[in-house]
């Protein structure tokens, strides 16, 4: 009490975050570390990682390369799926049809209450009529995961959706004569472009991490051509799965950065500047 | 969900009370065309994949509706695994939420809008939502038998971790990996309700000559009550369905629910019992709303004071 308010236990907070994070960055030590193992087992070297790279082992890896492509394949169709399934819906019932937007909230938070290891049950008999009538690229997936996405999609979405009057700008534009599609293009998009961009960017990364239904499905991709390659090479999926979290955290930190950027755009009168705090998904996704 | 949607009030009533102009709603044309696609999406492949995965425990192998593959649920291993999953969940969730609460606290002495502080956000929304396959590698590479951690224990100290038994590819084994994504949930989830008490609370309770320990017991410990209680729900579902790191841990039996649902569907053709999988995914999602409810209750109580 004799302490001024803001200064009390600044250092301890500081000091417990630094505990907690040095505990937390063991398990990614131990995989540098793991991977910096000598093929020998006595010291330490690059072996493993160039061992990725040469061209001996290209048999070796292909399931690997097959995996990694078939996901980045994935990610992106299931990132335009989703902004061109979800995001006009989104600015549509937002502006038209009010009533509808806890319902489509509603909607969209449904897969995290019916988790992928339940959908997946549903889903096996779903894909052997799509397999019928689109055949079994493996982009076909990309339908699954729309759907695994939506929490996370709708959530940065919605934060932007909140923060812009997207009304106003609307009818400024059919005022000024734009048509329906024009004002999608040159108004609705730039005016969502971080929540947007939060949205495509989360979806790569739910994407490059799925697991459960590809592997269910029996589909290869990057994390199913990981657990693949571990029983017989540790070393190659213990660099990708790095590279991989690497990649994920890269994306979400540029998300975090476009949304905490957006304090300094300029908002229209009347609207809460703080509604346009970071857009990444924020909680009861798992 | 298609009777919720119907369910709501008209679209009118709401439009007026926004501030909008009723009259702009008959000058424009029917936008309801622009909304199908997406629900002709989500009917295929959200929709039909719940119907079906819920609905098969209903149905016997010929189609004829009957109870009888509820039964399922009552078998010794079927509950041991309900039992196991639930352990599990609950240790993890609470050691999780625990430990997140206490970094959520020591987040509270960095700058919201600072370089740390988003950097923090994003690792823990990685390790949290992404993490799955790539958790079970790190452990492994930490403390599975040919581990770092484990070799340092085992050469430099003498310590074996093992020395009672490889845990660490069993249920045991999936503790460490768990609580290593439950923390940086709770962080997610528990941070706003951190943030969202106000520095004017404590001078309110100091200016009524409460002390410290007052603000503490009576106003933060009260407020953060639901938000950590949910939190704890919430990490109770999230491990309660994760599937990838067991998955990638475990490949031999089907100690915990998801496991049962990879044997079901791996074998079910073997066993001839069809509907398996359907009956787990239903006690799992029974399970599911059950959390998710209670927490959406306690979530909007904590949203009262985030305004």
């Amino acid at each position: 009490m004799t302490r001024r308010r803001g200064a009390p236990g600044t250092a301890l907070r500081k000091a417990v975050l630094a505990v907690v994070g040095a505990v937390f960055a063991v398990p990614i030590a131990a995989m540098v570390a793991f991977s910096l193992r000598s093929a020998d087992g006595t010291g330490h070297d690059l072996g493993h990682w160039t061992a990725l790279a040469a061209p001996e082992n290209e048999r070796a890896y292909r399931s690997l390369v097959e995996g990694v492509t078939n996901s980045l394949v994935l990610a992106a169709v299931t990132a335009v799926l989703v902004l061109v399934l979800l995001v006009p819906t989104m600015v549509v019932v937002h502006l038209r049809y009010p009533a509808l937007v806890r319902p489509l909230e509603f909607v969209c938070l449904v897969p995290v209450t019916v988790p992928a290891i339940v959908l997946v049950v549903g889903l096996a008999p779903v894909y052997s009529v799509v397999s019928r009538v689109a055949g079994s690229g493996a982009w076909t997936l990309a339908l699954a995961y729309g759907v695994t996405v939506l929490p996370y999609a709708h959530r940065a979405v919605q934060a932007d959706l909140a923060a812009t009057d997207l009304r106003t700008l609307t009818e400024a534009a059919r005022t000024l004569g734009s048509g329906g599609v024009a004002t999608l293009l040159h108004v609705v998009v730039p005016s969502l472009r971080r929540g947007l961009l939060a949205a495509a960017f989360i979806t790569v990364a739910v994407v490059l991490g799925e697991y459960t239904i590809a592997s269910l499905l029996n589909r290869v991709t990057l994390q199913t051509s990981l657990v693949q390659v571990s029983r017989s090479d540790p070393f190659a999926a213990v660099i990708l799965a790095l590279l991989a979290l690497l990649l994920a955290f890269l994306l979400l930190a540029v998300v975090g950065r476009v949304g905490s950027a957006g304090a300094g755009r300029p908002v229209l009168p009347g609207r809460d500047v703080a509604a346009t705090a970071p857009a990444p998904a924020r909680k009861a996704l798992s | 969900m298609v009777a919720l949607v119907e369910g709501r009030p008209p679209a009118a009533d709401r439009d007026r009370l926004d501030g909008a102009r009723p009259p702009r709603a008959r000058r424009r044309p029917a936008a309801w065309w622009a909304l199908t696609p997406f629900a002709v999406y989500v009917l295929l492949f959200l929709a039909v994949p719940c119907v079906v995965a819920l609905g098969t425990g209903f149905v016997t192998g010929d189609g004829r509706p009957s109870l009888s593959a509820l039964a399922a649920l009552g078998e010794p291993l079927v509950l041991r695994a309900f039992g196991s999953s639930a352990l599990v969940s609950g240790i993890t969730a609470v050691v999780g939420a625990v430990v997140g609460a206490v970094v959520c606290w020591g987040l509270t002495a960095l700058r919201s809008d600072g370089l740390v502080r988003s950097l923090v956000d994003s690792a823990a929304s990685v390790l949290a939502q992404f993490g799955g396959v790539m958790l079970a590698f790190a452990f492994t590479a930490t403390i599975g038998i040919q581990g770092v951690v484990t070799q340092l224990l085992l050469t430099r100290l003498g310590v074996d971790v093992f020395a009672g038994g490889v845990w660490f590819y069993q249920v045991p084994g999936l503790l460490l990996p768990y609580v290593y994504f439950q923390v940086p949930l709770m962080v997610i989830t528990f941070m706003p309700a951190v943030t969202g008490l106000k520095p004017q609370w404590q001078e309110a309770v100091a200016t009524l000559g409460g002390t410290r320990r007052e603000h503490l017991l009576r106003v933060v410990v009260p407020v953060l009550a639901p938000a950590f209680v949910g939190s704890v729900l919430l990490l109770f579902a999230n491990a309660f369905s994760s599937y990838a790191t067991a998955a990638a841990l475990i490949s031999q039996g089907a100690q915990i629910v998801p496991l049962q649902i990879r044997a079901a569907l791996v074998s079910e053709t073997v066993l001839g019992r069809e509907n398996v999988a359907g009956v787990l995914a239903l006690g799992m999602v029974v399970v599911m709303v059950v959390l998710m409810t209670l927490y959406s209750l306690l979530q909007r109580r904590t949203e009262r004071w985030q305004r």
